[in-house]
């Protein structure tokens, strides 16, 4: 990994649950439990996991959209955590967010041009004439002729608006976009296009990324390390080509072993899960996948496993590899 | 009638005002599904694979209409035949819920929050038989276990909300099962659905399609999800079968440009190489279907006639079936 551009410690983001006729907090929604990882310039760091697992809140505790209960967020060194609200807005400009749904994200009243010279109002103090410059840039870079800017986005299909959302978190030239499941909501033959966008820009204009998605072929192909998330808990980080081609934690192993076959002929042999992810409002005690493993052991049933580093450079949180 | 469902030149008209024609949303579709068949329908959003089954079911109402010269022929559970195009709405309704069931993308939003799921299971019972209470409950109970929900005695008194999406799928095929349907729809069961979720539900229906001697239409846009259940598959693009065939040919021999370009975008997935293969453009909307191939604005193997002449569907092996001019079967079968 080349120079470390964002750096997270011990993140924890808690839910109060209020409840009673004084809404008293009577407990908390562990959505982030103690998630650590690191990522480097111009790399792509993958999350994944099934819904509920806490990665798009993680995605946006580090934008700090939503307020992290404790841990440290270093962005180049600079701890975001203790920036106040005005330098965490200044801060925004070198970190974006691309969102899920094209079709909710896009104010239905302002035109591509107005959606793109928002941010540039917000970040910069340019006159029309540079404005109209960068907007021409950006909507060249993702693909869009001029005409089109003055069009409204119900005028465009599903991939035409990602398109335009990641034109909006790039136009402020940013060096860590957070992409939170860019692809879902999009069409298979659409979904490629998107990626292969992605990674264009990736290359032009040197971009780390944090990819969140629950797609595991789609993670494969454009991240270069991963991290597998369960009930706020990262439970494996590593290479994403080792980790799918030798998944180590049993969880991991499950998710993967998941992935409908791509070929009818293949035969696989399944690891199946039984029953449901807990609410994370009461987690279990212990390892948090415990209940649902295999592979589970009397300790892991009472004592957190905590990430340890493998020979190949991973880190894998289960009682399995205690040495 | 030696399959349980044939459909011929099935059409669905678009109603736009008295000045205009309608649009045809889906064009000259034929399907034959046979009995205990799982047949899968792939394409994408908008492409005419949901309101195809919805006109199985009966459900398609204004401004959809099915179009003149349709025909779906329905074998009964008694050996007759029935005409669903013209079939009368009482007679629809003793179909719906009994020799067809329909599983809903959405589990969310297709239950009812005000009822029970014992009451939501039991209205189908109500409806088709002549059970007591006790018999009904009995029923609903063993049809839970059989979908294999633990506690389920308990779960028949919940609402949906205390229930998980893969929870609530599997009452949803609890639903659509308990009264022996001969055919199963099944629309993006699994969309809305986490990847181990999905990867059991999937295991239940194959186990479930075997022990109930069921035929089910697959409808899905994911490959994956055909692979893993179907026999047969036809793929959709812009409201027409564009090829169809076992689902070994499909993902070995695909003949069609777009099947092939969507083969290879998934597989691609994963692969050696970082670019990944993409369909340029997008799909065309209905209403801007082109008079030639409607694929010919996205195929990287466009020829002038494909803008000019309309492919037929034409047989280029047995039993697989290929809507493209380029293909060397098309000439002969023009002929």
């Amino acid at each position: 990994m080349s120079n470390v551009l964002l750096d997270v410690q011990g993140l924890k983001t808690y839910f109060p649950i209020k409840g009673g006729v004084i809404r008293k907090t009577v407990g908390y929604v562990h959505a982030v439990e103690d998630v650590s990882f690191s990522i480097g310039e111009q790399e792509t760091f993958a999350l994944v996991g099934e819904s509920g697992c806490g990665k798009s809140t993680t995605g946006r505790s580090i934008l700090r959209l939503i307020e992290p209960t404790a841990g440290q967020v270093r962005f180049d060194g600079q701890d975001l955590c203790a920036l106040d609200a005005e330098a965490m807005r200044k801060k925004r400009r070198d970190m974006q967010l691309i969102f899920q749904d094209p079709y909710s994200s896009l104010n239905p009243r302002m035109t591509m041009r107005k959606l793109l010279e928002e941010p540039l109002r917000t970040h910069f103090a340019l006159n029309q004439k540079e404005m109209d410059e960068r907007i021409h840039w950006i909507a060249d870079a993702v693909g869009f002729s001029r005409d089109q800017l003055g069009r409204y986005p119900h005028q465009f299909s599903g991939g035409q608006r990602q398109r335009i959302s990641i034109a909006r978190a790039l136009i402020t030239n940013p060096r860590f976009v957070v992409a939170d499941e860019p692809v879902s909501a999009l069409d298979v033959s659409i979904q490629a296009q998107v990626l292969n966008l992605l990674m264009k820009l990736q290359e032009e204009m040197k971009l780390s990324y944090l990819f969140i998605s629950h797609d595991l072929n789609v993670v494969r192909h454009i991240s270069t390390r991963v991290a597998v998330m369960y009930l706020g808990r990262i439970v494996e980080t590593g290479d994403t080509e080792e980790i799918y081609c030798h998944p180590m934690h049993p969880y991991t192993l499950a998710l993967l072993s998941a992935i409908p076959r791509r070929d009818p002929s293949d035969q696989k042999t399944r690891v199946h899960l039984e029953g449901d992810v807990p609410s994370p409002s009461n987690p279990p005690k212990g390892c948090a996948f415990h209940d649902r493993c295999a592979r589970c052991k009397p300790i892991c049933a009472e004592v957190v496993p905590q990430p340890r580093a493998m020979a190949d450079g991973r880190l894998v949180a289960c009682h399995l590899y205690d040495a | 009638m030696e399959h349980l469902l044939e459909m011929r030149n099935l059409s669905i008209d678009l109603f736009r005002g008295k000045k205009q024609p309608p649009v045809k949303l889906v064009e000259g579709v034929d399907l034959n599904i046979r009995k205990r068949q799982t047949f899968g329908i792939v394409g994408e959003s908008g492409c005419g694979k949901s309101i195809t089954c919805s006109t199985l079911m009966g459900l398609l109402s204004f401004p959809l209409s099915v179009g003149s010269g349709s025909s779906i022929r329905f074998q009964r559970a008694d050996g007759s035949e029935t005409e669903l195009t013209s079939v009368s709405k009482t007679e629809m309704r003793k179909i719906r819920g009994r020799e067809i069931s329909m599983i809903f993308q959405e589990p969310m939003t297709a239950l009812d929050p005000m009822y029970t799921i014992e009451a939501q299971i039991e209205e189908t019972l109500r409806f088709h038989t002549d059970m007591n209470r006790a018999q009904m409950h009995a029923a609903a109970l063993e049809m839970l276990q059989k979908v294999k929900i633990p506690r389920a005695e308990e779960v028949l008194k919940d609402y949906p909300h205390h229930l998980s999406g893969g929870m609530l799928q599997r009452v949803m095929i609890a639903i659509a099962l308990i009264n022996n349907p001969r055919l199963l729809i099944a629309d993006e069961p699994t969309t809305a659905l986490d990847v181990t979720i999905q990867a059991q539900i999937l295991d239940l229906m194959n186990d479930l399609r075997e022990s109930y001697d069921t035929s089910v239409i697959m409808i899905t846009h994911d490959l994956g999800v055909i692979a893993e259940t179907c026999e047969e598959v036809a793929v959709f693009y812009a409201g027409q079968v564009i090829e169809q065939a076992s689902v070994e040919a499909i993902f070995h021999e695909a003949a069609h440009p777009y099947t092939a370009g969507l083969l290879r975008s998934v597989t691609s997935l994963g692969g050696a190489q970082k670019q990944l293969y993409a369909i340029r453009g997008t799909v065309p909307t209905a209403g801007n279907f082109s008079s030639g191939c409607r694929f010919a604005d996205r195929c990287d193997f466009c020829e002038e006639r494909c803008r000019v002449q309309a492919p037929p569907l034409v047989e280029i092996a047995p039993g697989h079936l290929c809507r493209c001019l380029l293909h060397p079967a098309q000439k002969e079968g023009l002929a």
